[in-house]
């Protein structure tokens, strides 16, 4: 891989060890992809947080957290002493809400280690935005801006919705490029890799956030980690609809840019959205396709009593909790079941000052923030069933906690919530 | 992005030491070999753990026991540590290269990995993994390994030797 002056005397050490093992990391990585050279970065999105069981033992065993970033940030095989970040960076995710760790069962000492993160975070100069849809709360990048984002449901949402320019990075190349202001100039970084290879013709209304979903879910399998030019909607999608829609064919396949012909910027018409090349295939997508998609995101859901209902995955939008708050207004949720709504917590002021906190809390629910089921591992104890309007989270929660879940509208998530019940179905 | 596997999919006919060139006949020969790109350097052996559906890493394996969790993936259940993984590639969330890291230190990793289909996520993954890992084949590997194979593995030189075990015979022991 060719290395400009600058990149070489960072691999060379003048900035110190810490960007030395950066950029050390950036060309081992780079290599392995094939790429050429590396490109500049100013917009950073990953992790360096350690409340997760094997990292915070990790921290505890090997001396703090400049030795989880060393390790899991760096891939190096020895503790740096890690300088402020270089490029502009947000953090993603943490692993708790320590306003609500006691409802979370997450113990004091963990909180404690997230209070350490947090510190951690500013001293290094990154921005805790702690959510999985930084577009969400300020960090908006333009049409061809290089970005090095991880966070498959955002990194989708920036190629797709915005044109920004990121692949998918890992913890270890997004802490490699806050220190170095580099990534490798590879795949969706490159105008000819961006192009649509599949185009998906639609013989149905998709309208609804649930529907986008679901057309993302059936789609991301089909393509895997191929570009999908969606033709044929006749409603113009919102952030909510396309925020999901990213979130389910990232999960169910491995789609990190998409087109809508009419609606994403790469997109004017379907021509140039797949700049000049016939699709490698052209997939219908009508009523059967949409019910496969819902038994398929809805596999494990058996039992119809339901203990918890979690909402906000990506986290919510404040225009989803002013949503949820019209349907639980004047409710009060079942005693067998809890309303879990995640948002960013920059969100979760405004959801303060317009009163919604309070309103979901006087109908028994919770706004949540910073974290997720799926990622924190929380949920209330003695889940078995859950219920959500994701199908991102219908698609791992199970996996990852070994309860059913079932999938549906909001107002379906809402209604279980208050019922105790499970009545979705696919209208 | 993606590189196009489609030919190296055709592709059926394997570079052997034997009489027949035809791995899928009557007649498969004991031992293939197959050249690919070095991805991470390296030497190993193992048993071969091979799947033709791509492989979620966070929310699809358990690191610390190196397990595939994923509800619908035909390997559920099954763990690659110090195992030969033979995949198409990686898919799903970019929590990717951290959950393998973790393997990686929990010793759950796998010996060495295999795939077809290049993505950050399996590069970055496969670097910190630190296995020996190929892609870009002459041959496809998913045609020519089974699982329970015994396959060599040298990054360095870019070849994949498989002993092909026989039917009835039981995994090599390590």
């Amino acid at each position: 891989m060719h290395l400009n002056d600058d990149e070489r005397a960072m691999l060379d050490g003048r900035d110190g060890p810490a960007v030395q093992r950066a950029m050390d990391l950036l060309v081992r990585y780079g290599e392995a992809l094939g790429a050429e050279r590396l490109v500049d970065t100013n917009n950073v999105c990953g992790t360096v947080g350690a409340t997760m069981p094997f990292l915070r033992d990790y921290a505890v065993k090997h001396g703090g957290l400049d030795a989880v970033f060393s390790e899991f940030n760096l891939d190096s095989p020895d503790v740096v002493t890690v300088p402020k970040a270089k490029a502009f960076s947000s953090h993603l995710q943490q692993g708790l809400d320590p306003e609500h760790a006691q409802r979370q069962n997450v113990s004091s000492e963990i909180v404690k280690l997230y209070r350490a993160g947090e510190a951690y975070t500013a001293r290094l100069g990154i921005q805790p935005l702690n959510t999985c849809a930084p577009y969400q709360v300020g960090n908006v990048p333009v049409k061809g801006e290089h970005c090095a984002w991880m966070e498959s449901s955002a990194v989708i949402y920036i190629n797709g919705v915005l044109g920004a320019r990121t692949n998918a990075e890992g913890r270890e190349s997004a802490g490699a490029a806050m220190l170095t202001g580099k990534i490798p100039y590879w795949g969706l970084h490159l105008d000819e890799n961006r192009g649509a290879t599949h185009r998906v013709e639609l013989d149905i209304d998709v309208r609804s956030v649930q529907d986008w979903g679901l057309l993302g879910y059936y789609v991301g399998e089909l393509v895997q980690d191929r570009i999908p030019l969606i033709d044929g909607v006749r409603h113009a999608p919102s952030l909510p609809k396309l925020k999901h829609f990213g979130a389910a064919a990232a999960s169910s396949g491995g789609v990190e840019m998409y087109h809508v012909t009419g609606f994403t910027p790469e997109a004017p018409t379907a021509a140039a959205a797949l700049r000049g090349a016939r699709p490698l295939e052209t997939i219908r997508y009508g009523a059967a396709e949409r019910r496969l998609a819902y038994e398929r995101v809805n596999t494990t859901g058996k039992h119809t009593q339901v203990d918890f209902v979690m909402l906000g995955c990506p986290h919510y939008s404040i225009e989803q909790i002013w949503e949820a708050c019209q349907l639980l207004e004047g409710q009060r949720i079942s005693a067998n079941t809890e309303l879990w709504i995640f948002t960013p917590k920059a969100t979760k002021q405004l959801a303060d000052q317009a009163g919604y906190t309070k309103l979901i809390e006087d109908a028994g629910g919770v706004l949540m923030t910073d974290t997720c089921s799926a990622i924190g591992r929380v949920m209330p104890q003695g889940t078995r069933v859950a219920a959500v309007d994701s199908a991102k989270q219908a698609h791992y929660l199970p996996a990852i906690m070994g309860i059913e879940a079932w999938f549906g509208s909001t107002a379906e998530c809402i209604q279980a919530a208050i019922t105790g019940r499970w009545s979705g179905g696919l209208a | 992005m993606n590189i196009a596997t489609t030919d190296q999919q055709n592709q059926r006919a394997a570079v052997t030491d034997n009489t027949t060139r035809d791995a899928t006949s009557a007649s498969a020969p004991d031992r293939i070999v197959l050249r690919g790109r070095k991805v991470v350097g390296g030497v190993a052996e193992g048993e071969a753990l091979v799947t033709h559906e791509r492989i979620s890493g966070w929310g699809g394996i358990d690191p610390r026991s190196g397990t595939i969790i994923e509800t619908r993936h035909p390997l559920r259940g099954q763990s690659f540590a110090n195992k030969v993984l033979v995949f198409p590639g990686a898919k799903g969330s970019s929590g990717w290269s951290s959950q393998f890291h973790i393997a990686r230190l929990a010793g759950c990793a796998p010996a060495a990995m295999l795939f077809n289909e290049m993505t950050t996520k399996i590069a970055l993954g496969a670097v910190v993994t630190h296995a020996p890992a190929l892609t870009g084949f002459d041959v496809d590997p998913l045609g020519v390994i089974e699982t329970g194979d015994w396959v060599k593995v040298d990054a360095e030189r870019g070849i994949v030797e498989v002993i092909k075990r026989r039917r009835g015979e039981a995994p090599r022991a390590r």
